[in-house]
């Protein structure tokens, strides 16, 4: 392999691996937030333990993180050397404001927070998490822009051989980026919610600290219920920006071959990307994908076969990640919306609870899939229509990334085992009530 | 205008991890010869508990400002610095890790795999930004294409070891420093005396680096162009000595700012020295990095300098109010309450901890 496809790989795995905690500080991060606010309204000493109970999984979380964010960091510059010289103007600047702005505020209150439980007023130490949850979100928020700034770029002009800003503010204000905020907070705010009635579930199917279970669940199940409607909405608007700006990527995401008026949508397809065409068509609605895309039945959508192969993406992975996750996004409606009907005797429903329980993992699922399809659907551009992402790698050596490669995979395999057995562990203990237990949690 | 601005900041940023992130370097270095049982241990790691991720978010930081200020010295730097750089980050990632979970095992085995981990993840980034940094200030191997011509061994290179070792003796003074502010009894008593002795090796060994600053590097040179210039070195030196009149006073935390003082002044001697340069080219010096020719456009680093001054102060404002707010409590005080990760301590644990304090 060369050094490309080898900072390619190194560069997926990095970020599919980060993305494996991210969703989940973004969105237990607010749960928690929401679950002390109440104990400072209430004085509801359960509402207390929760915080605790959570948080411990939070931080376990949350300090994975946090190491595997910093490498992503300077990959840009190790791996995509002549990417960061073209964009830096731009993209760099976005990063630079995330750190300023976010990880300092989130990484220092996080710190307030889990050694301030017996130092801080209850209610300054909700405002530590609620800190803690805004700097999560306002970071996605920058990283977010950075990130589709390269899907769509805008408010800059080529100069002296590089992109150079031209306007800030449509880079901020593009709807490119907000959707994806949008899009992607949501999501991170299932994983979170599904997380919380999962492990509940779990512990109510043994019956185990029943009422704590039982209110953890109620406020997890209404915070999912909203998002899943949100994500499901707001997902159609991002396939409409998608279909607005990165043609290809519709076409790769629907296998989409002959540019056409009056595009129909299939049910169910088979792509033959060999030969350019689809195996199997099959359910025909006419003229559902032009209305999907451009709300208007007679819209023309480009097919494939319009663009020269080489400015083409892979067609299998963006396909098949859209169609999981859109399933997946209705299925979580569903499932969010039959929990919370029955939020008041969830406790006696078995098979829901199971059903939770099997779901944790979905959602993070759907998330690796939406950015499988942003991501390998925007190739073979780094910077769509700007740069190809074979001119972005840096002028290493290939056997340098191979080591880091599996360094990497070492790396992070051992510390997926760590996380996953810890947060695990400590998700089955269950709470520690009775207050002088709980409050004599030691650091190390 | 801008650009000097800009590069100074730069400058700034790695000052101010260094003098963070540093004590961190230095405790973790030290704990395997510091720490003699596992309340010792314990104290060491809640020393650096609540501080260590707001330390390590200016290393983020300063690698941001490189990539936004000036992308191609951060894109030419890191790929150049590759295997260096990730050794770091995998070292950074471990001693994350090692931070937060030690805690969560509570068999003795597990224990002592994470200590390794901590000192391993604190001694090897403070030793290869050592390395690294006097590299930078001797140049390397880049051609007019920013391609590296050389491998992680040609910077294992004499100057730069000593600029390992430098690194590595300062952190340890300002962690040890650190640790005996923190810690109680015999563990303080312990650290002192470290600070002590290694600030001996540590005055040798800047005595030596200058010397073969002299000889390796460039530096001066724009110190004998501009001789006021020349109050960062004599700050750094004033500092160095400060430091051990404050340990003879026994007056730690004013030993502890000294020794920070004289990081923030090595790093700018250095910086200093290089500037314009950012990224000294020993092929050929028409092919060194500026700040000037590998700057982002002046719209970028206008806006960046308003993000900057404006949200600086308030990390800087938010960051200190943490630091007081943990001040108030020593580390092995057996009264201490709740940190947030973590099991029960058990009883024996936590009655070894009471012997201490
Ligand atoms: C949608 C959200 C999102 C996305 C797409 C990314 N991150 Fe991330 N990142 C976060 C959301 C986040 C977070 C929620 O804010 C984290 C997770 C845990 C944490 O501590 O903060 C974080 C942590 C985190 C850290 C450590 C911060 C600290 O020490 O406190 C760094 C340096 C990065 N990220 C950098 C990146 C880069 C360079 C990315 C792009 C490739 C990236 N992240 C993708
Ligand atoms: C965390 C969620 C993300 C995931 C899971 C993800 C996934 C991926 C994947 C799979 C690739 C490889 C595509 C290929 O080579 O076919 C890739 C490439 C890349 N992504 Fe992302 N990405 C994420 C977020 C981001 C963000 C937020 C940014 C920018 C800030 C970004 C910038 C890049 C760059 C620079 C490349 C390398 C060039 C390329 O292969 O296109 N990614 N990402
Ligand atoms: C049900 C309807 C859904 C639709 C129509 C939808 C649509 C889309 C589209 C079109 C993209 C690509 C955007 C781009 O390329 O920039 C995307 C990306 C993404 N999706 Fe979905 N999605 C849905 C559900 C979900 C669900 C349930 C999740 C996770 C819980 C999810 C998580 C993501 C993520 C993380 C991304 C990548 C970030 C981004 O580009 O915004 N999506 N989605």
């Amino acid at each position: 392999m060369d050094t490309l496809m080898l900072s390619r790989l190194q560069f997926a795995s990095a970020t599919f691996f980060h993305f494996l905690f991210v969703p989940l500080t973004l969105g237990l991060s607010i749960l928690i937030a929401i679950m002390e606010t109440i104990y400072v309204r209430t004085g509801d000493e359960d509402y207390k333990n929760m915080a605790k109970f959570w948080g411990k999984i939070f931080l376990i979380n949350f300090a994975i993180g946090v190491v595997t964010g910093i490498t992503l960091e300077f990959q840009f510059g190790t791996n995509w050397s002549r990417y960061s010289e073209y964009v830096g103007d731009i993209f760099g600047s976005l990063l630079a404001i995330e750190a300023t702005v976010s990880f300092f505020l989130e990484s220092t209150f996080i710190a307030v927070w889990a050694f301030g439980w017996n130092r801080l007023s209850p209610k300054a130490h909700a405002i530590s998490i609620w800190l803690v949850a805004l700097a999560s979100s306002v970071s996605a928020v920058w990283i977010l822009i950075a990130n589709s700034w390269m899907q769509h770029p805008v408010g800059f002009t080529i100069r002296n051989g590089r992109a150079e800003l031209t306007d800030f503010l449509a880079v901020i204000f593009q709807p490119f980026a907000w959707y994806a905020i949008a899009h992607t907070l949501s999501a991170a705010y299932i994983v979170g919610s599904f997380f919380v009635m999962g492990v509940s579930a779990w512990h109510l199917l043994r019956k185990q600290n029943v009422t704590f279970f039982t209110k953890s669940f109620r406020v997890a199940v209404t915070f999912g219920l909203v998002f899943a409607i949100v994500l499901i909405v707001q997902g159609h608007m991002n396939g409409a920006i998608v279909a607005k700006y990165q043609p290809t990527k519709l076409a790769a995401m629907e296998s989409f071959w002959n540019t056409q008026t009056n595009a129909p949508q299939f049910l169910f397809v088979v792509p033959d990307p060999q030969n350019e065409r689809n195996l199997v068509e099959f359910g025909e609605i006419p003229g559902g994908l032009s209305t999907l895309a451009f709300h208007d039945a007679k819209a023309e959508v480009k097919g494939l076969k319009s663009f020269p192969p080489s400015e083409r993406p892979p067609v299998m992975i963006p396909f098949i990640g859209f169609r999981i996750m859109v399933g997946l996004g209705f299925f979580f409606l569903f499932l969010t919306s039959f929990a919370w009907a029955s939020r008041k005797y969830i406790a006696e429903k078995p098979l829901l609870l199971k059903v939770l329980v099997y779901s944790i993992p979905l959602p993070y699922l759907a998330c690796e899939m939406g950015w499988m399809l942003t991501e390998v659907g925007r190739q073979p551009w780094v910077v769509y229509g700007t740069m190809k992402t074979q001119q972005a790698v840096s002028p290493i050596a290939a056997s340098q990334v191979g080591i880091s490669l599996a360094a990497f995979i070492v790396v992070y395999s051992f510390l997926g085992l760590v996380a996953f057995y810890l947060i695990s562990r400590h998700a089955r203990r269950g709470p520690e009530l009775g207050g002088a237990a709980a409050a004599e949690v030691e650091y190390a | 205008m801008l650009e000097t601005i800009w590069f100074a900041l730069w400058g700034i940023l790695w000052a101010a991890y260094f003098a963070l992130d540093g004590f961190d370097f230095g405790i973790g270095t030290l704990m395997p010869f510091i720490a003699k049982d596992e309340a010792d241990r314990r104290a060491v790691y809640k020393s650096m508990g609540p501080y260590w991720n707001g330390n390590e978010v200016w290393l983020i930081t300063a690698g941001g400002v490189t990539f936004a200020a000036f992308p191609k010295t951060y894109a030419v730097m890191f790929s150049s610095l590759y295997s260096a750089l990730l050794l770091i980050l995998f070292a950074l990632i471990v001693r994350g890790v090692a931070m937060e979970f030690r805690s969560n095992f509570a068999s003795s085995g597990w224990k002592r795999f994470w200590d390794y981990c901590l000192w391993i993840g604190n001694f090897a980034p403070g030793l290869l930004f050592g390395v690294a940094f006097a590299n930078l200030f001797r140049g390397i191997l880049i051609d007019g294409q920013g391609v590296y011509h050389g491998s992680l061994l040609s910077l294992l290179n004499f100057y730069g070891l000593m600029g390992g070792v430098l690194f590595v003796l300062m952190f340890l003074v300002h962690g040890s420093l650190w640790l005996t502010i923190k810690s109680e009894g015999d563990l303080r008593k312990r650290s002192g005396l470290v600070a002590a002795r290694v600030w001996t090796a540590l005055a040798a060994m800047a005595v030596i680096f200058l010397a073969a600053t002299w000889f390796s590097t460039r530096l001066y040179d724009n110190y004998l162009k501009m001789p006021v210039l020349a109050v960062i070195p004599l700050a750094a030196v004033a500092a160095l000595f400060t430091i051990r009149v404050f340990i003879a006073k026994s007056e730690w935390l004013k030993a502890w700012f000294s020794s920070a003082v004289f990081i923030i002044m090595v790093t700018l001697f250095g910086v200093t020295g290089l500037y314009p340069n950012m990224l000294l080219s020993s092929i050929n010096p028409a092919f060194s990095l500026t700040a000037f020719n590998s700057a982002s456009s002046p719209l970028t680093l206008k806006i960046m300098l308003g993000v900057a001054l404006t949200f600086v102060p308030v990390v800087i404002a938010y960051q200190v109010w943490v630091y007081r707010f943990f001040a108030r409590e020593l580390v092995s005080a057996p009264e201490i309450p709740a940190a947030g990760l973590g099991v029960v301590g058990t009883k024996a644990q936590n009655e070894s901890v009471t012997k201490i304090g």
